[in-house]
This record gives C-alpha cells, sequence and structure tokens, in this order.
C-alpha cells in the first residue's frame, strides 16, 4: 500500500475509488479496480475465509479419505501380489508333489515286473534242470539197455560163426573139434 | 459524475469496449459501499470455488472405491500431482506442509479456471489477492526458517561456496532477490490472468464491427484456450515457487 507521504500512491488511490464509485452506479470501470485499495480489506477478508474453508476440507475430510484409498490399493495390489507369489509356489510344489509321485509308481511297477521275472525264471529253472535230469535219466538207460542189445548181438554173432564154422568143416570133411574151432573162432573175433 | 465520465468515454472512443469493467469488485445484494465484510462477487466467486473444491475432492471421493470413478481418479491424480511435488521440491520434512501447498493449489487452480467462465470474475486477477497468497506463504517460509533453523536460516544468504571478497556483495542481492519473492511470485500471477482477460474483453469488443468479426470469433477462442492453458500453468508456477521457497526453510540453507 502507498504510504500517505507518498503522493503519487494517494493519486492513484484517489483515482481508484472514482472508479469504484462509478461502478457502483454503472457497472463499469475507470483505470484498473485492482489498485483501489479500498476494496482490499474485503477481498482480504473473503480469501482468508475462503482459504480456511478449502484447509478444513482438505484436511478434515478430502486428503486422509484420499490418502487412505490410495494407501488401500496399494495393500491391495501388494497383498494380490504376494496371493498370487504364494499360488504359484503351490502350484510348483503340487507339480513337483506329482512328479515324485509318478516317478515313484514307475519304479514300484518296475520293481514288480523284477520280481515277476525273478520268480518265472526261478520255475523255469527248476523245471528245465528237472527235464534234463529226467533226460538224464532216461538217455542213461537207453545207453544201458543199447549195450545190452550190443552184448547179446555180439554174443549171437559168435555163437553163431562157431556153429557156421563147425557145419563149415564138417561140410568140408574135417573133423570138427568143438573146442578149438570156437578157440580159433573166439581169436579171429578178437582179431 | 462518475457515470457522465464513462458516457464520454464510450462516445469518444466510438466502441463499446470496457475491458477492465470485468475485474469491478460490486456488492451482491446493493448498495455502493464496500466495507470488509461486505458480500461482493468476490465472496460469490470464492464460494463457487470451495464448491467446486468440495465437489471433486470429497463427492467425488465419497465411495472410496479401489477402483476409482472418472472424479475419484481425477481427486486421486490431483492429490499425487501435488504430493510428489512437495516431496520431489521440499525432501521427506517437508511433506507435513503439504495441506497448505495443496490449499493454494487448488484455490488458485479453480478461482483461474472459473474465471474463464464467461460473464464470471476472477478472484485471482486481483493483486491484493495474489499479493495475500504471497505474503503468507513469504512470512510462512521466514517465520518456519527461523523456527527450524534458528539464526542459522540467515547462512542461505552467506554463500560459503564463493570468495571471502565476492562473499558481501552476493548477501545483499541475496537479500535483496529474497525480498523481491513475495512481488515477482503474486505480480506474476495477477498480471497473467488480468492480460489475458483483458485480450480476450478488448478483441471480443471488436465483434460490433461485421467486417472483422469472423476473425474476432477466431482469434477470441484462440485466446480463449491459450487461457486455459496459462490458468493451469499459473497454478502450477504458483505452487512450485512455494515448493521451492519452503526448501528453504525446511532443507536447511541450501540452494
Amino acid at each position: 500500500m502507498p504510504s500517505p507521504a507518498n503522493p503519487l500512491g494517494l493519486q492513484e488511490n484517489d483515482m481508484a475509488t472514482e472508479a469504484t464509485k462509478a461502478a457502483g452506479q454503472g457497472g463499469e470501470a475507470v483505470g484498473m479496480p485492482q489498485l483501489d485499495f479500498s476494496t482490499w480489506p474485503n477481498q482480504i477478508f473473503w480469501l482468508l475465509v475462503t482459504l480456511v474453508a478449502i484447509y478444513l476440507l482438505l484436511t478434515r475430510i478430502a486428503l486422509p479419505r484420499i490418502g487412505a484409498v490410495l494407501a488401500d490399493r496399494k495393500g491391495a495390489i501388494t497383498n494380490d501380489l504376494a496371493a498370487a507369489e504364494e499360488l504359484k509356489q503351490k502350484a510348483l510344489k503340487a507339480e513337483k508333489a506329482y512328479n515324485e509321485a509318478l516317478a515313484q509308481a514307475r519304479a514300484d511297477a518296475a520293481k514288480i515286473v523284477a520280481e515277476a521275472r525273478a520268480v518265472i525264471q526261478k520255475d523255469l529253472d527248476a523245471a528245465l534242470a528237472k527235464a534234463d535230469a529226467q533226460i538224464v535219466a532216461k538217455s542213461a538207460e537207453s545207453e544201458g539197455r543199447i549195450t545190452e542189445i550190443r552184448e547179446g548181438a555180439l554174443a549171437a554173432v559168435t555163437e553163431v560163426a562157431k556153429d557156421t564154422a563147425r557145419e563149415i568143416v564138417v561140410a568140408l570133411g574135417g573133423k570138427a573139434d568143438a573146442r578149438s574151432v570156437a578157440a580159433a573162432v573166439t581169436a579171429r573175433l578178437k582179431g | 459524475m462518475g457515470a457522465n465520465s464513462v458516457a464520454t468515454e464510450g462516445e469518444s472512443s466510438g466502441f463499446a469496449i470496457h475491458p477492465m469493467d470485468q475485474f469491478v469488485i460490486k456488492p451482491l445484494f446493493g448498495g455502493t459501499e464496500i466495507y470488509w465484510y461486505t458480500v461482493t462477487n468476490v465472496t460469490l466467486w470464492m464460494a463457487i470455488a470451495v464448491l467446486c473444491i468440495a465437489g471433486l475432492l470429497v463427492l467425488g471421493t465419497r465411495r472410496r472405491a479401489i477402483i476409482p470413478s472418472r472424479t475419484q481418479s481425477v481427486a486421486e491424480m490431483i492429490y499425487g500431482f501435488i504430493y510428489n511435488m512437495v516431496e520431489d521440491v521440499t525432501g521427506h520434512d517437508g511433506v507435513k506442509y503439504f495441506p497448505y501447498v495443496m490449499t493454494l493449489f487448488l484455490f488458485i487452480l479453480f478461482a483461474n479456471l472459473l474465471g474463464l467462465v464467461p460473464t464470471s470474475f476472477t478472484t485471482t486477477s486481483h493483486v491484493a489477492v495474489t499479493v495475500t497468497l504471497a505474503l503468507m506463504v513469504f512470512l510462512g517460509v521466514t517465520i518456519l526458517g527461523f523456527i527450524r533453523n534458528g539464526v542459522g536460516f540467515l547462512s542461505m544468504f552467506w554463500v560459503s561456496s564463493a570468495p571471502l571478497a565476492v562473499r558481501p556483495i552476493l548477501a545483499v542481492i541475496e537479500v535483496i532477490s529474497y525480498f523481491v519473492r513475495p512481488v515477482s511470485h503474486s505480480i506474476r500471477l495477477a498480471g497473467n490472468l488480468m492480460a489475458g482477460h483483458a485480450v480476450i474483453k478488448v478483441i471480443a469488443g471488436f465483434a460490433s464491427l461485421a467486417v472483422v468479426s469472423p476473425v474476432v470469433v477466431g482469434a477470441v477462442a484462440a485466446i480463449y484456450g491459450l487461457e486455459l492453458l496459462v490458468a493451469v500453468v499459473q497454478a502450477y508456477v504458483f505452487t512450485i515457487l512455494t515448493c521451492v521457497y519452503l526448501r528453504d526453510a525446511v532443507g536447511g540453507a541450501h540452494h
């Protein structure tokens, strides 16, 4: 504000006041209404009232509310992200458990197969061994009989040879000495 | 006498252009005298600004929705914008002055924007208003600086990074610039608003000439767009300067 000692300021003030008076009557301004200092107390008073009103409105209601909403939202987002992460971990764990169970089942199956195979192999081996033993026994028996038959045949051949030789000696007019013929035949057969 | 002079001026100019009429302060309910308590158009438009702010920040957020409605997200955007500005400029200690800064910003923003409503009254185009706002910031910052830093607040005038011989000169310059702050702070806002509104009014006055009226309509529309920008930018400038001044008080004597 111009001091009373400043004539220029006073003059301005007067001019502006004139302007306002004109404005009061005709609603028109001469000069700058901004420099009409008679209206300053009014403006400053209402400005302060307005600012206090806005300040109270903000600090009592608006700002805490908006701050809370923003904090809530941030919290909700953080929670959701954490929950998602947790679910992801759970899913991974479940997958791992599933894979483990699958591997276990495979191992079990392989074990059962191996056991069954072992049992079958054992039975098979036993059966084979038994069959082999029977075969061995049978072939031994057969061999005995073959030997018997061969010996029988050999004896028969010797007998026939002695008889034949005696007959031949007789037929040729010789005197068949049974003992010497037999000895000769035996010697030849051994030959 | 006043009516006479107005009439003669109107005749002599040839056009009915009175760019300053929109700034005249009138009592709302008759009478010619304006006392400090008189209800005037200043009162009306400040009250409308308060109602708009209440509508946006209180009614708009009444549902406290996690997923915000349009008005709520605008309110949240303004909140976040100013909050981040205060935090970025003044640092963490300055956040507790956020409501004051928010009050200033919202008042100036809404006063500026409401001033652009045709036939309205622009409260922030008056030096009385902006000087009061600027002085509140200036005195607040100065008092706060002395409370927080004691006499050490004066060290911001003593530039310790300069050579010793230059420091007294710098100190004088710093002191002068410190006291010029409220002047530039307030005149910038009022000047911008007043000039823009006066220009619109002057150009619109030429619309009575049929020859130029199409050009005038285009020009008024263009300047109106510019004034919308000015309204928002000036509110922003006033607020960020407030934060910068606040930093001197809050953040110690650092530049």
